[in-house]
């Protein structure tokens, strides 16, 4: 399998001066999905900026698809790489449909070939294409606006997928629900995923790859099968989380911390 | 009811300045719009410069917009009188809502949606164009709303320089000291605030998000018809006028000035061909001087005295013919023609209460400064700060009051007079309201007060343009006397009969001056 995305020895600190990634690599395969854990404040979020370009390292490289980020063009490698957030950001001000068509509208797709394309992505995300098509996100639950936003990154297909705690909001169910069909939909399309979560079961329940951070380096990157054998003590916190709560709520982990 | 009366006299004139009112306000608030959006959006995205742009919007904001039009008057190019600069200071207070309002709007939007138009590959244009601008839209139009509104009031103040709208009623209306003329133009001011702030109002709920996406092209459609159908008014109405065929007659914004202007225009308009404009409330004689100089308008009736003492700086002389040759000469230095005098003199005259003065047996301002420290005077800003005027009159009778003189507007002191809060003012001794009220006027006897006969004042570059304007002009020369002077005034005055019909009558009465075309 090629590489997709690499991480080459890269720094980075916040504008406060703190510094979240010191010396950081990490290699991506393509197909892979790879789960990020780590305490809040370890840089997770940061790591996905970084491929995006929504942020550039101090030092070191990042490359996608073999070329650093740098020497893309930021709107092309930004139209390459969907990006799924927690807080979702759908335009507040578009319709369902509008929203997903966004970045095909961008790519200046004809209309017609938008209107379909809507209609596959909310068939993909289980929406009921004649009741959610024309409402607005206010009209909308936690889980159909996940669903929604889910939607608009794959709207335009690109191979990469960045995913920052998306489902971490929702409520338990809805979660547990969610991440079965993102399975679904994964094994269909086979995107290349970095998923950001401080969860250990989403990270068991949707990672082909594990990666644990702990103090700006990457502490363990293995395979679900293999990290739970791991003896690393910055492992062992997130796999007692786990063994104690199965598909436990966040502010559980956060009170063992 | 007087008012509606009024209305009804004044159909056409009324409707002209409401329309004139409204253009004001709509192309002003239009500029705004246009010029502040940008500022706001470049605000957003320079937090220096945006402070900075800022803080210039609030500072012009604070200054009263009477002193703003009276700082324009004398700049090159934005500045003068008439309808240009009305609708600088119109744009500049309107300025501060539109840039706040966008600014604002688009800092009020949440950044996780910035950073997913971002994320999702959005250029910075097409971030500011499909998300920001669409979602700052109803802060905005707050702005245009708010800009609106205080431009339908701040265009009523406009009038004073030339601009016309409804405010010339007003002015109008508190020069002859006539109520009605007064509530004939703030009456539908303030309806038209209202009225724009409603309309505003529901236009803007029409742009919630989930309502926008059904009206937006009958909104897009609307909204340039309107707009072309404006530039089309404005350019007929401002455009298809050739200067070389225009005259405009300036006036000081009393009621005599008022008559005097008609007089003038009309006389033009009897002998001649040529189109006459009306520029008659300016305000005062030195907004006159500039607007003669500056070639804004190119005639206006001046009185010697005032031209000799306030726009010459000459120290007072009292000899009538002597002032007449000397401000002849002196406007003809500065690119001016005076013109013969029409035939009276308006002198100040220093007025009491009729009652009074019989009370006390006055008949002289000699007489008057024996009591004058028991009384409270009251005079125009003018009175008070000419070399002619306040200082002068007191160091040459001797004259003491009870307390510092109040300045206020001059049409108001003769009401003021009248009701007993001041016991001595310096008038016009044409006023109408002398009579109306019962005023005294009192004997100069000290022979204080320069002549002030009333001149036509013409620009040379006009008259070398419209030769034949001078033997039509001078046809008014010695040809109105004090009497009928102040019976015009009072026509106008209390009987509230229209200056131009005034003019008209007395024209008539003179037909070797001209007739009617």
């Amino acid at each position: 399998m090629s590489l997709v995305i690499e991480f080459d020895e890269v720094s980075y600190r916040y504008s406060s001066g703190t510094p979240v990634l010191d010396n950081f690599s990490l290699t991506i395969e393509s197909g892979e999905t790879l789960a990020l854990v780590g305490r809040s404040g370890m840089g997770k979020s940061t790591i996905l900026k970084l491929i995006n370009r929504l942020l550039v390292p101090e030092a070191g490289i990042v490359r996608v698809d073999g070329r650093a980020t740098n020497d893309w063009d930021a709107i092309h490698l930004r139209r390459h790489v969907g990006y799924i957030l927690q807080e979702v950001g759908l335009f507040p001000h578009l319709t369902v449909a509008q929203n997903i068509g966004i970045v095909p509208k961008l790519e200046n797709w004809q209309k017609p070939k938008i209107d379909q394309r809507v209609e596959e992505m909310l068939g993909l995300v289980g929406l009921e294409s004649k009741i959610f098509r024309d409402r607005f996100p206010r009209e909308l639950s936690g889980g159909q606006r996940q669903r929604v936003g889910v939607a608009r990154a794959l709207a335009a297909d690109p191979p990469i997928l960045l995913m920052d705690e998306p489902f971490g909001a929702l409520d338990p169910l809805t979660r547990v629900e969610l991440h079965r069909e993102f399975q679904n939909i994964q094994s269909q399309l086979r995107k290349t995923i970095v998923l950001v979560t401080h969860d250990m079961n989403e990270a068991f329940a949707l990672g082909t790859k594990i990666g644990v951070l702990a103090n700006g380096k990457l502490a363990a990157l293995e395979t679900p099968q293999q990290i739970v054998k791991s003896d690393n003590p910055e492992v062992t916190i997130f796999l007692n989380a786990l063994s104690g709560i199965p598909f436990s709520d966040n502010s559980n982990l956060n009170s063992r911390n | 009811m007087r008012l509606i009366e009024f209305w009804l006299n004044h159909r056409n004139e009324f409707l002209a300045a409401l329309t004139q009112h409204l253009l004001l306000v709509i192309l002003s608030t239009g500029v705004a719009v246009i010029i502040g959006i940008p500022f706001g959006i470049i605000a957003s995205r320079h937090k220096r410069l945006g402070q900075t742009l800022l803080g210039l919007a609030s500072i012009v904001q604070t200054i009263p917009s009477l002193a703003m039009f009276g700082f324009l008057i004398p700049l090159p190019f934005i500045g003068g009188i008439g309808v240009k600069a009305a609708l600088i200071v119109l744009i500049l207070y309107a300025l501060l809502p539109v840039i706040q309002t966008t600014l604002s709007g688009i800092r009020g939007i949440d950044p996780v949606i910035r950073e997913a138009g971002l994320a999702l590959g959005m250029t910075d244009w097409q971030l500011l164009f499909q998300v920001e601008l669409p979602l700052a839209l109803n802060s905005i139009f707050t702005g245009i709303r708010v800009a609106t509104v205080v431009g339908v009031g701040t265009a009523t103040i406009a009038a004073g320089i030339g601009a016309g709208g409804l405010g010339e009623y007003i002015f109008r209306g508190i020069a002859s000291v006539d109520n009605v003329v007064i509530l004939a133009g703030a009456i539908p001011a303030a309806l038209l605030a209202l009225g724009a702030d409603f309309l505003l109002g529901s236009f803007a709920k029409n742009l919630a998000p989930e309502r926008r996406q059904a009206k937006k092209p009958i909104l897009i459609i609307a909204s340039t018809a309107i707009a072309i159908a404006l530039t089309i008014i404005v350019a007929l109405r401002f455009g298809n006028q050739s200067k070389e065929n225009l005259i405009v007659i300036g006036g000081k914004g009393f009621t005599e000035q008022f008559i005097l202007g008609e007089l003038i225009a009309q006389t033009i308009e009897r002998n001649t061909s040529l189109t006459v404009i009306r520029k008659l409330d300016l305000g005062d004689t030195l907004i006159c001087e500039t607007a003669i100089n500056s070639g804004e308008i190119d005639a206006y009736v001046e009185y010697t005295g005032t031209a000799f003492t306030t726009v010459f700086k000459q120290p007072i002389i009292n000899d009538s013919n002597e002032i007449l040759r000397r401000v002849s000469e002196s406007y003809a230095a500065t690119g001016r023609v005076m013109l013969p005098p029409l035939g009276f003199n308006n002198t100040f005259a220093i007025l009491v209460r009729g009652a009074e003065a019989r009370k006390l047996g006055l008949r002289t301002i000699s007489e008057a400064a024996v009591h004058s420290p028991k009384w409270q005077a009251g005079f125009g800003p003018a009175f008070l700060d000419r070399e002619d005027g306040y200082r002068g009159l007191v160091q040459a009778y001797g004259l003491r009051f009870a307390q510092a003189p109040k300045a206020m507007n001059l049409a108001l002191t003769y009401r003021g007079l009248a009701d007993g809060q001041l016991d001595l003012i310096a008038g016009d001794s044409t006023n109408g309201l002398i009579d109306k009220l019962d005023l005294f006027m009192l004997e100069d006897d000290r022979k204080y007060f320069p002549p002030y006969q009333a001149v036509p004042i013409l620009r040379k570059e006009t008259l070398q343009r419209q030769p034949q304007l001078k033997t039509v002009i001078e046809k008014l020369a010695g040809k109105i006397s004090e009497k009928e002077m102040r019976q015009m005034n009072y026509a106008a005055d209390v009987e509230h009969q229209d200056p131009a019909a005034i003019a008209r009558n007395f024209l008539n009465q003179h037909p070797e001056i001209g007739n009617p075309k």
